[in-house]
């Protein structure tokens, strides 16, 4: 029987679809348990390939007859060796192309709506890493925020659509991820905004980003404001855009809420993080639909793919903004941390330019969940 | 670390790195330590894990200008 390949964009559509896919990870066992494709009517079988090598006779029984099958690795060539090992065997198989790494780069569109005068508001789903960047278009021009450093995927769809990046945004210093935003601003001659607490230490020019800013995309069609809202980081920053859209970068998050220790200050910050969620954000229109830089869980995805939701029903249902006693809100967020994402100090220090790492090892530092949410 | 025999597996991706250490160790006898050179950074958690698999002991590992080194002895 046959093996083909199966692109990132097409796992996506799965994602996205609810489809019904049978995952064969091979990858070791470590690794499959820390981080893996999610969705929600997968079904997982982790065997690592260097178990394959005399044969897959011994998993058969283990594969459904009646469902897609996926061979997943980390870079590709392990499961092109097991899919055509199960090709021989009888079965029809995919593999994964370019492997966990080409899913973990992979960026889906998603349109979130409409804003005035025409202009609209895109979401870049990374599934594979659970970030969310996005992009403000109005009269021809364009705003990317939180960008992530596959900064083609930004370029290419501005192009595609025929508008011109002005203006690049990040909410905070990044710790999960490598910012695509100083190099787009360079290839596109766009101003690149930064929170000046946050940036203390970069090498290279910025616009600082305080609270009270207001960013025009478009001459005048459409506003970002910013909003100091520390806890994250201290510079944290969330914009609101044309007063419906609240981008709350890694304070709040559908699920979940922002840890503050990813620079190191857990215990400083813990304060800023109660104040930004149970005070400043309180006083914003609770029709407000709150857009993260995260997802946690492939539960946050709404039916569409995208990530979003009013801020009144995350008032609501979001257990880190219902803790009503201050203790045990600082026990939640200092007290019982994920581990922190993979090589966050080094991203950190690619984010503020000290260090610049080739490709490879980017690619090699963001392996992994970004980590960045308490729940 | 003594070796009873060196495997050069540099500028091999996955699986090439574990493959080849398989067969150099099947001509090695329990005990004898195998000493691998890769460059594919994903060949260390997987020789580690493979190791551990096949009842082997991985005793050392070190990283010189991007080569990483392995001494596995065979169990």
């Amino acid at each position: 029987m046959t093996f083909k390949q199966m692109t990132a964009a097409e796992v996506s559509k799965k994602v996205i679809n609810k489809t019904d896919l049978f995952i064969l990870d091979v990858r070791n066992e470590s690794d499959f348990n820390d981080w893996k494709i999610e969705g929600q009517n997968f079904e997982f079988l982790n065997i690592p390939y260097f178990d394959l090598l005399d044969g897959v006779e011994g998993i058969l029984d283990q594969i459904p007859a009646n469902k897609e099958i996926l061979v997943v690795c980390a870079k590709e060539g392990s499961s092109v060796m097991v899919a055509e090992m199960l090709s021989e065997a009888g079965l029809d198989v995919f593999y994964l192309m370019g492997g966990m790494k080409a899913w973990s780069e992979h960026l889906e569109p998603v349109r979130i709506g409409e804003l005035t005068n025409g202009a609209e508001i895109y979401q870049f789903v990374r599934l594979g890493k659970g970030c969310l960047s996005y992009m403000v278009v109005s009269k021809g021009e364009a705003a990317v925020i939180d960008s992530t450093r596959m900064i083609d995927a930004y370029l290419d769809f501005a192009d595609d659509i025929g508008v011109k990046i002005t203006h690049v945004l990040d909410t905070h210093l990044h710790a999960d991820h490598i910012s695509g935003g100083r190099r787009i601003a360079e290839a596109t001659n766009a101003a690149y905004w930064l929170p000046p607490k946050d940036a203390a230490e970069v090498t290279f020019e910025y616009q600082p980003l305080e609270s009270g800013n207001v960013i025009t995309i478009g001459h005048t069609a459409i506003d970002i404001q910013a909003l100091y809202s520390p806890g994250h980081t201290i510079g944290s920053t969330s914009f609101v855009v044309d007063q419906k859209y609240l981008l709350s970068g890694d304070i709040l998050f559908i699920d979940s809420i922002g840890r503050p220790d990813l620079a190191g200050l857990a215990k400083d910050w813990v304060g800023d993080l109660r104040e930004t969620l149970y005070t400043r954000y309180k006083e914003l229109s609770e029709e407000l639909i709150v857009l993260p830089s995260h997802f946690m869980i492939i539960d946050e995805l709404n039916e569409d793919g995208s990530v979003a939701k009013k801020l009144g029903s995350l008032f609501a249902e979001n257990h880190g903004l219902n803790i009503a006693d201050e203790t045990e809100f600082r026990e939640l967020v200092t007290g019982n941390l994920p581990p922190q994402p993979n090589a966050y100090q080094e991203i950190r220090e690619t984010n503020m330019g000290k260090i610049e790492p080739d490709n490879e090892k980017q690619r090699e530092m963001e392996i992994g969940p970004n980590r960045c949410a308490v729940r | 670390m003594n070796a009873d025999k060196v495997l050069d597996a540099k500028g091999l991706a996955c699986p090439m790195p574990i493959v080849k250490t398989r067969k150099a160790m099947n001509d090695l006898q329990t005990g004898q330590v195998l000493e691998i050179h890769v460059t594919d950074k994903g060949a260390q958690a997987d020789l580690a894990a493979w190791s551990k698999s096949g009842g082997h002991e991985l005793m050392e590992t070190a990283e010189e200008n991007d080569i990483l080194k392995f001494w596995i002895r065979k169990g």
